[in-house]
């Protein structure tokens, strides 16, 4: 199996993918960089992914996540990366990515059938 | 794979309820339809902030002063919500932004219309953040990841906006005449361009079909204006106002109420650039941002400053090390 990890910028689409239209955005030198936002919304809870916006550095991404983010109270705290260095995997080739998980039931406990004696396991 | 192949799957994706996320294989007219959808419905809500943006300082009370200016500075993130989800179809921030300033891009009709008293703010809220909610609350199950996670984020904030103007109507209904007719007046200016709100009537808006089978959207716009009717024709009772239509009627066999001819001319001029306040809307965005220009640069300069002496520190530290 080929497991190719693209680079793609946030949302960015591949351009052979890019359909007919012209979507090339102009270069502007001081449009601020792309950042992605997690919010941990309390103790105990994963960050969590929840939008992007727009920041020269890492500290206003962080001062503009809570604006925009946190304005209920909806957070403890923030992560902010550029979204540039995020990588992900290729949406075309899921199917070969996940496919040696696709037959391996025996890894879910509902496999095995345990006789009613035998509760809670 | 050939194209009607990739079109099929994402047909199929779109038919069982399974969302489309920014790298899948799109149709380039999907694409083109979000991206203005969604540029749009940005380019509204901050444009939205500017008729309130003209009563923070005139606001009657200190109460309602911040309830103003958290309802403004909702706008405002409801706006990067949606422009963030746009930029997720190739479209820049600078590019949208142009457009709108070039005059290129819409945005919702209704802020060309001039808030000329305080019981604007109230009509606003209750009126055309109710008939935005309406349409949003459609959009939370729209076909296209991002824009539909932007929008269960911006209902769940909505949903106040519609209440404090509704609210601060009921305190004018219920006060000296003079402010109950401030109430009856802002209700009359702003029912019907409100109503305008939801687009053309079904047989001719252009957008509509493609759209649907696309689940883009999911209710027609008549749909959502006659729900709107329905919902606003019982509150105005709690008002002991009265809706501007003479043809408002129940209408027991339909089970919703009728109303009157919309005028579609007005909606056509006011989309075309000639309602009250076209040109000072997109004159005061333009100012905005050019005036603002120096501010952006700064930002990037300070920034590339930092990380130069960061970095320079850290060699330094480095070779003190090596040292």
């Amino acid at each position: 199996m080929n497991i190719a990890i693209k680079k793609f910028y946030y949302g960015d689409i591949p351009e052979e993918k890019g359909g007919t239209g012209n979507y090339q955005s102009t270069a502007d030198s001081h449009a601020w960089p792309l950042w992605e936002i997690f919010i941990r919304s309390k103790q105990g809870l994963d960050h969590k992914h929840v939008g992007s916006l727009h920041a020269a550095d890492a500290a206003m991404a962080i001062e503009n996540a809570r604006d925009v983010y946190t304005r209920r109270m909806e957070g403890v705290s923030i992560w902010v990366v550029e979204s540039k260095y995020i990588s992900a995997s290729n949406p075309e080739e899921a199917g070969e990515l996940y496919e040696p998980a696709v037959d391996k039931i025996y890894r879910h406990p509902t496999f095995y059938q345990l006789p009613d004696e035998v509760n809670h396991m | 794979m050939p194209v009607q192949d990739f079109e099929q799957v994402f047909q199929d994706k779109i038919d069982g309820e399974i969302k489309i996320e920014p790298k899948d294989w799109m149709p380039d007219a999907y694409r083109k339809t979000n991206l203005r959808q969604i540029s749009q419905h940005a380019h509204s809500e901050v444009v939205g902030m500017l008729p309130e943006g003209n009563w923070v300082t005139r606001a009657p009370s200190l109460k309602r002063k911040a309830i103003l200016l958290a309802k403004i500075q909702d706008e405002a993130g409801h706006g990067l919500y949606l422009y963030s989800a746009a930029e997720t179809l190739g479209m820049s921030r600078d590019e949208m932004i142009g457009d709108l300033h070039s005059g290129k891009a819409k945005y919702s009709s209704i802020f060309n219309y001039p808030a000329l008293t305080w019981a604007d703010m109230g009509a606003i809220g209750w009126l055309v953040d109710g008939a935005a909610i309406l349409n949003q609350v459609m959009l939370c199950r729209t076909s296209y990841g991002p824009y539909a996670r932007a929008m269960v984020r911006i209902c769940k904030e909505e949903s106040f906006h519609q209440r404090q103007g509704f609210e601060s109507l009921l305190v004018l209904s219920k006060g000296t005449d003079e402010q109950k007719a401030m109430c009856q007046d802002a209700i009359n200016r702003w029912w019907w361009p409100s109503l305008m709100m939801f687009g053309p009537k079904d047989s001719e808006s252009t957008n509509s079909d493609q759209s649907m089978k696309w689940k883009i959207k999911r209710k027609s716009n008549d749909e959502l204006r006659q729900q709107f009717v329905d919902m606003i024709a019982q509150q105005i009772k709690v008002l002991g106002m009265k809706l501007p239509d003479e043809a408002l009627q129940w209408n027991e066999q339909r089970g919703h109420y009728d109303f009157g001819a919309i005028n579609w001319d007005e909606f056509w001029a006011v989309v075309k650039g000639n309602g009250p306040c076209n040109k000072q809307r997109l004159e005061a965005r333009r100012k905005a941002h050019e005036q603002g220009a120096w501010v952006r640069e700064a930002a990037m300069a300070y920034a590339a400053k930092t990380a130069q002496k960061k970095a320079a520190a850290a060699m330094q530290a480095g070779a003190l090390e090596m040292a």
